[in-house]
């Protein structure tokens, strides 16, 4: 259990302290400026007109009336910007649809006006004739003979006006069929893993549509200066990603465009994509000359951000009496909704989990996404993880029943080991999955609640305990997805021992300025009031790939430790000569050079920084650095160390299940997360948190109701969250395993936690009742029917056909 | 064509005289007409919590009261709790327990907290989750601010039990 213990700290290190955000203190006055509390000179407000239809075509938009109204100083359809370029992760998708509306968010018209009772005033003078189309609202629907086609004709732009690189399409071919995206991936021979297997199971899972739910809505403020500059105040995750995709639809130097963002309320993957809103808006600065803010109200913020993938899968697996894994064989079907989102790509997340968190020595998974008429999915926490883990968690826990082993044992069993290379090829350095399978078990007392709640199954009484386990495997040191998962830093070092730590690194709440400054004091032997933090200006910062795949701490953290080296070396190759010693004698400390071996201060930093200025060889201690994870591309058949490090987790849930009601109470998670190494406490807790409570939303309470391609509970009244008293006891252990790449030996963490919870919670109730079910959420309704045998199964997805090679 | 009125309401400590239309709510007022932004607008419709301002001393949404019906009260949102010593303690243990993350519901959270400290100067954990239950948080999974509340309480009592002595 060695990696249990915590590493010794440095005397006065920061390494493993609770330390306060630094943006905290404004944020609990009200001090802090989001997006919705800027306002700049001239602005006007925009607000965009939706479709009222599912899928119908645009016969005629009358836009008269809006434009007379007083105080509008633009009102635009598709026909006002012949220039429209489709945008997104497939490129299917216009701002400002043409001739066809898909699903009921899409954008029909926009309008810039004074004020934005003006600019929605406006909206509702805006007559539209639509032919309705038939609607396709099952994905199970979408492959038939005879199914609506979503985007059976070329769109975009117009095809005589070039893209901005030469070759690059300006226009949505359009799909003959309604496939948007496939993936196929094998390990082994699953045809001979399944002659091994003395157990066999199959079945079939149903993961429903949830949303983000950030507390502050989306927006923008778009302006264009005297030269034509753009300057963007965006929430985007990715600010380098978008200013060069704005700059493709724009045909502009991506060099002329600033992406500035304010403090973020709430992101957890909702703003790593481009969304039509933020193009509309520069088109409506682009039309009236002034700046143009659009904020989104709750209602739109439920109708137009992207959902969490729904997913429809299912799973064979087996193993032997000796609860050996023999195969995993998955089919999973997703909704991609009307437009290709990132929602369509999580099965690159996904076939991670049923290849890799446990050793399979045969797999094979293949997923198809589907365009229907409902709202399109995007990223969100976890990426695909919950849903997958939701199977691979209960197949566990099915197969150790039926060969009459414990659930934590044949866990153990087949649960990766340091050192392991999985079919997939990830490479597993660092791996404390053993460690948190027995420490999340110790501590919950998960053997012996586990075996005396399935014995009290049958005793009377109507309310019902019960334990589940669940583990996970996710990314840890980024993802290599893009040709470049670096991470930039500029630091400079002023003449008073100030650092102004500037980073590519975007914090979205998640506590990233902090880390990083602590990760520049621990080397520069600073206090934490040393620093300065930009991280919010693309003129400024240098390129980051973007806040996800729990990337940051690990990528933009050796980043800061390399440009901190880098300024600490030149300190010292400046001081050596100076107190007639080598480099190698010297430490930082204290806001000191010291000797190392003796700790003696020779002089203060903030000193010595201002006589390396003010000398006849004068210069500054300003230091850049460049992170490349050592990780690499996956192959075209998804294989690869994509990442540079692994995480791991193992969380175990218990219920109290009311067999007369339904309701699905959590009294307590006990998680245990191997993070690498602990960083900064009071922020690693707060993450895993907020993860685990994310993870009971979406197990218990959330649920976005798609009917027939409409949205029922745009609203927090009807799409519940969690709230304070319903969060259940929290207990978290950290497994240190140290890193070996990590900085400080640390490891992504900000998805991990939610990912188990779902998994778990079902084998809770299992525990329970003894019923299982294979659906989310697990509402009082849904549990109850369960209980009685009358919840219908969850359909198999039908073969999907291997593409031919 | 909107109907306008005039009232007057004390906000933070100052007299106000202002002209509303009469739909306008008392969160449109705050921020747009006399620029506070610390209160948050999260829904419109009383379910978040994050435009939590105190009217008369009670904890109110202010997306769901009306400007005109603000005449003749006190208003005070987070701005006016500058120094108030238990949105002070609140403020400080909010720090310190990582009870703010991306911080936008963290305003009305402070001001329903200070609203509570005043009601029940000590509070335990299953209160201050009554006590917030209408304030949603998407970030810190609430336990932290539940400690922070029950901190900040409890400090506050045994400063005062220390005045007394």
């Amino acid at each position: 259990m060695s990696a249990l213990l915590t590493p010794p700290a440095a005397s006065g290190s920061l390494i493993g302290q609770r330390i306060p955000k630094m943006d905290a203190p404004d944020k609990a006055s009200g001090r802090t400026r989001y997006i919705h509390d800027i306002d700049l000179p001239g602005q006007l407000h925009a607000a965009i007109l939706r479709s009222s239809r599912v899928h119908a075509r645009i016969l005629r938009i009358d836009t008269t009336a809006a434009r007379a109204l007083p105080g509008v100083h633009a009102v635009l359809t598709a026909a006002d910007v012949p220039d429209q370029q489709p945008i997104g992760v497939a490129k299917d998708h216009l701002p400002l649809k043409r001739d066809r509306v898909r699903s009921v968010r899409d954008e029909i018209a926009a309008v810039a006006a004074e004020t934005e009772a003006i600019a929605r005033q406006a909206l509702t003078l805006i007559e539209v004739e639509y032919e309705d189309l038939p609607v396709l609202a099952d994905a199970r629907d979408a492959l038939a003979p005879g199914a609506p086609l979503i985007h059976p004709e070329p769109h975009g732009a117009d095809p005589a006006k070039p893209g901005l690189k030469p070759g690059m399409p300006i226009a949505f071919a359009g799909k003959p069929d309604n496939i948007a995206m496939r993936f196929d991936y094998t390990h082994g021979d699953v045809a001979q893993g399944e002659a091994e297997s003395d157990v066999v199971v199959e079945d079939s899972f149903s993961l429903h549509y949830v949303t983000h739910c950030c507390m502050g809505v989306s927006g923008v403020i778009a302006e264009f200066d005297a030269r034509g500059n753009l300057l963007l105040y965006s929430n985007t995750q990715v600010p380098f990603l978008h200013k060069r995709e704005f700059a493709e639809i724009f045909r502009m130097d991506p060099g002329r465009i600033r992406i500035i963002q304010p403090p973020i309320g709430g992101g957890f993957g909702s703003k790593l994509d481009i969304y039509p809103f933020e193009i509309i808006s520069v088109y409506l600065a682009r039309a009236t000359g002034r700046p143009v803010k659009l904020l989104f109200n709750r209602e739109e913020e439920f109708l137009a951000s992207p959902t969490r993938q729904p997913v429809l899968l299912t799973l064979r697996s087996g193993c032997k009496r000796d609860g050996t894994l023999t195969f995993r064989s998955v089919r999973t079907l997703h909704d991609n909704g009307a437009y290709t989102s990132w929602g369509a790509t999580t099965p690159f997340v996904m076939m991670q989990t049923f290849s890799s968190l446990y050793r399979v020595p045969h797999c094979d998974y293949h997923t198809l996404a589907v365009y229907t008429n409902n709202p399109y999915a995007g990223s969100f926490r976890g990426y695909g993880n919950l849903q997958a883990t939701f199977a691979v968690e209960a197949h566990m826990d099915q197969m150790a029943e039926a060969i009459g082993m414990d659930p934590l044992a044949f866990r153990q069993k087949n649960a990766q080991l340091q050192g392991e290379v999985s079919g997939q090829g990830m490479v597993f350095r660092s791996c404390g999955f053993q460690d948190c399978l027995t420490s999340a078990a110790e501590r919950s007392d998960f053997a012996h609640r586990h075996a005396e709640y399935a014995a009290q199954r049958n005793a009377p009484g109507a309310i019902k305990k019960g334990i589940g386990i669940a583990s996970m495997l996710h990314v840890g040191g980024g993802a290599k997805i893009y040709p470049s998962d670096g991470c930039g830093t500029i630091l400079k070092l002023d003449d008073f021992g100030h650092v102004t730590l500037i980073t590519g690194a975007s914090e979205i709440g998640q506590g990233s300025e902090t880390v990083l400054s602590q990760l520049v004091c621990e080397e520069l032997g600073l206090p934490m009031s040393a620093v300065t933090v930009v991280n919010n200006d693309t003129d400024i910062t240098p390129w980051d790939v973007g806040v996800h795949a729990s990337r940051t701490t690990f990528i933009a953290g050796n980043s800061a430790i390399g440009a901190a080296r880098k300024a600490r070396d030149k300190i010292f190759a400046a001081a050596a000569p100076r107190f007639d010693c080598a480099a190698d004698d010297l430490a930082l400390r204290d806001g000191h050079i010291v000797r190392r071996a003796s700790g003696e201060p020779l002089i203060e930093i903030a000193r010595f920084l201002r006589s390396l200025h003010f000398s006849d060889r004068a210069e500054l201690v300003m230091t850049t650095f460049y992170y490349e994870p050592p990780s690499v591309h996956q192959d075209k058949g998804f294989k690869g160390d994509v990442s540079a490090a692994y995480a791991w987790a193992a969380q175990v849930v218990e219920v109290e299940v009311d067999t007369d009601t339904g309701v699905v109470r959590m009294l307590k998670v006990t998680g245990a997360h191997d993070v690498g190494r602990v960083l900064n406490r009071l922020g690693i807790e707060g993450q895993i948190e907020g993860g685990i409570v994310m993870g009971q939303g979406y197990a218990l309470t959330e649920n976005l109701l798609v009917e027939n391609g409409n949205i029922r509970n745009p609203n927090f009244r009807d799409y519940k969250l969690v709230t304070a008293p319903e969060i259940p006891e929290m207990d978290i252990a950290f497994i240190e395993s140290m890193d070996g790449e990590g900085p400080q030996g640390a490891k992504g963490v900000g998805e991990a936690p939610a990912i188990c919870i779902a998994a778990a919670t079902a084998n809770a109730i299992y525990n329970a009742t003894g019923v299982r079910i294979t659906s989310l959420p697990f509402t009082p309704e849904r549990v109850y029917r369960a209980l009685h045998g009358v919840l219908p199964p969850v359909p198999p997805v039908p073969p999907i056909v291997e593409r031919p090679a | 064509m909107s109907l306008k009125h005039e009232i007057r309401f004390r906000l933070n400590g100052v007299e106000q005289r202002t002209s509303v239309d009469v739909g306008l709510s008392a969160l449109q007022l705050l921020r747009d007409v006399i620029g506070l932004p610390g209160t948050k607008y999260g829904c419109g419709e009383g379910e978040c919590g994050a435009c939590t301002i105190l009217v008369d001393g009670a904890s109110v949404n202010a997306c769901l009261l009306f400007a005109v019906d603000c005449g003749g009260r006190e208003l005070t949102t987070i701005e006016g709790l500058a120094g108030d010593p238990r949105a002070q303690a609140l403020r400080q243990a909010f720090v310190a327990h990582g009870a703010v993350q991306c911080g936008f519901c963290t305003p009305g959270m402070v001001v329903q907290a200070t609203h509570l400290l005043a009601v029940e100067p000590k509070p335990d954990a299953a209160s201050a989750k009554r006590a917030i239950e209408g304030n949603l948080c998407r970030c810190t999974g609430y336990q932290k601010i539940v400690d922070a509340i029950v901190d900040a309480g409890a400090r506050l009592a045994d400063t005062t039990a220390g005045d007394k002595q």
